[in-house]
């Protein structure tokens, strides 16, 4: 290619991503705006791209409304909780699933299928009820319990992935050395999988965070609710007060999710790339 | 080893996940569909009652529209993704400048939860303060400020864009790890013999590129035919159940009037209609696949 060309080439990727972005970036651009908007600027039917003057009294009502924090902390100790678990169960698990060979393998790789085809609405009666027996309704842990396993056939297909290109000889010499399964996964394999985990991690900590129809049926408490069932609640009342607060609650709401995006995006790219593309 | 020691080996690694899957999900999932052959009704005894539901389905309206509008739905939010998605990983693929920076800023619409994707786009489509009724009076596309969310004719294509915005960082970065994982030995090659750019695309990137897309198509397919959350936000279904997708009927009929068993018996339909679109699928991209070779 001629330099001439290279320069436009380059500068039409740029033209094209940043365009891209934009579409992307608007929306929480725009609530972000709405949400520094005084409720008299929001609604005086001029809406500008900028506020006139940066209010944060909207961001104030949201934290002097005890619910919607309550809510945020929920669904915080949720994240974790769920993040923890399908990780620490689907290690050991893709583990067996790549280095022993049995029936039981396809079982699980045919659950790991099927699962993502089934609504979300033909479980959650049952599961109300199974939760209602083992006394876990209404109770962040069951619905942690619920988010656990419905981000394991993604946890469990990445790391299976990633699992597969690890060399075998690794764990044999630390066998030679007299180590146990225990011992082989988590201080040889471990390490080794860090990037798998860490995109494994970020996965179910987002789904868990941005999941609404569990959260809708399965908690009634409100107390126990979770952020997106608190802010639902709030849409289709939303006056004249309510679009400014909202918009506060949103933009906070999204910040988690990002922090988790940003903090392990280097992690979350490399295992990506292995753990879902090599078949 | 011996092969019983082996066995129980794998069994306790297995074992940690095998509890929880059965009883959270493969128990609850047969009942499920189980409940889509009886006439339950919350806090009724269950009565077993054969394809009864399906009779009353079939000659449902409502019914016939979810789906419709769930098929309509589906296909266009995961055609917009994955062509937007690919153009967008195609893009960052050519690793310039700043390519990190926008990698994550691309991730945004995926960091907030369904539910402020429906909260935002429900602001950005409002009647009087929405940024939509703003840009498009200012560029001259409309006369006046259109309510689009309870308009008959904008709902499903508003709905639509809201759908594909949300959904786009996910095939995007999908794509994009696709795309990566494409030797680079296989340009240098193509390079040597004087390929262009177009020509790289259609002979090495896209072919290299078909199992991933094929199973980002399928999963998207069956993510969006379950979605919820956005619609539920932005329209609550309506206006007048247009954008009523299949997961918010099953809703309804299950929550608002107590019909368990005939939503379950939406959901079964829903299972069985996204394994026939997804079977298709696969075996046309399978047979394009198998074919050239054979030639």
């Amino acid at each position: 290619m001629t330099k001439k060309k290279k320069i436009l080439f380059t500068a039409g990727t740029h033209a094209g991503l940043i365009l891209f972005i934009s579409f992307l970036l608007f929306p929480l651009f725009w609530l972000t705006v709405t949400s520094l908007k005084s409720t008299t600027e929001i609604y005086s039917g001029s809406a500008n791209m900028f506020p006139h003057i940066i209010s944060w009294s909207h961001y104030a009502s949201v934290v002097r409304e005890e619910h919607i924090l309550q809510s945020m902390w929920n669904s915080l100790i949720v994240g974790i909780i769920s993040t923890i678990g399908s990780v620490a169960l689907a290690l050991p698990a893709s583990y067996a699933l790549v280095r022993y060979k049995s029936p039981a393998n396809n079982a699980v790789l045919g659950w790991i299928l099927s699962s993502q085809i089934f609504p979300a609405v033909l479980l959650v009666i049952p599961l109300y009820v199974i939760l209602r027996n083992l006394h876990m309704t209404d109770s962040l842990f069951g619905l942690s319990l619920v988010y656990i396993v419905w981000s394991l056939p993604f946890v469990l297909w990445m790391l299976h992935g990633y699992m597969k290109g690890v060399p075998v000889e690794l764990e044999e010499a630390a066998m030679m050395d007299g180590a146990t399964t225990t011992q082989v996964l988590f201080r040889v394999l471990f390490p080794i999988l860090l990037p798998a985990i860490g995109a494994s991690a970020v996965f179910s900590f987002v789904s868990s965070w941005n999941e609404f129809f569990f959260a809708l049926v399965l908690l009634k408490r409100p107390d126990y609710i979770t952020l997106p069932v608190e802010l639902a609640q709030y849409t289709g009342m939303e006056g004249q007060a309510r679009t400014g607060p909202l918009a506060a609650a949103s933009v906070i709401a999204t910040i988690p999710s990002l922090l988790v995006f940003i903090v392990m995006r280097r992690w979350f790219a490399s295992g990506l790339i292995a753990g879902a593309v090599k078949e | 080893m011996l092969a019983h020691k082996k066995n129980r080996r794998q069994l306790a690694l297995l074992l940690p996940i095998l509890l929880p899957v059965v009883l959270i999900s493969v128990l609850p999932l047969m009942r499920g569909v189980y409940l889509g052959f009886t006439d339950y009704r919350l806090g009724d005894e269950v009565h077993f009652n054969g394809y009864e539901n399906y009779v009353q389905l079939f000659h449902d309206t409502f019914f016939w529209q979810s789906f419709r509008v769930g098929i309509v739905w589906t296909v266009a939010v995961t055609a917009g993704q994955i062509l937007l998605g690919l153009g967008l990983a195609l893009l960052l693929n050519t690793r310039i400048r700043f390519s990190s920076i926008y990698a994550v800023l691309m991730l945004v619409p995926w960091a907030m939860p369904p539910i402020i994707r429906g909260i935002v786009w429900r602001q950005l489509f409002d009647l009087d303060t929405g940024a939509v009724n703003v840009i498009f009076s200012a560029l001259g596309i409309i006369d006046k400020p259109i309510n689009w969310l309870s308009s008959f004719e904008y709902a499903i294509p508003a709905v639509i864009i809201a759908g594909i915005w949300g959904e786009v960082p996910k095939a995007a970065v999908f794509l994009l790890a696709g795309l990566q994982a494409i030797p680079h030995s296989l340009y240098e090659a193509a390079r040597i013999d004087g390929a262009s750019r177009s020509n790289e695309l259609r002979h090495i990137t896209l072919p290299s590129l078909k199992p991933i897309l094929a199973a980002i198509v399928s999963l998207s397919f069956m993510w969006n035919f379950n979605t919820f959350g956005i619609v539920w936000v932005l329209t609550q279904g309506g206006p007048g159940g247009l954008t009523r997708l299949p997961m918010l009927a099953a809703y309804e009929e299950a929550f608002r009037y107590g019909y368990v068993g005939y939503a379950a018996a939406i959901g079964n339909v829903m299972v069985v209609v996204i394994s026939l679109i997804l079977f298709a699928y696969l075996r046309i991209e399978l047979k394009e696949r198998i074919s050239p070779a054979k030639v």
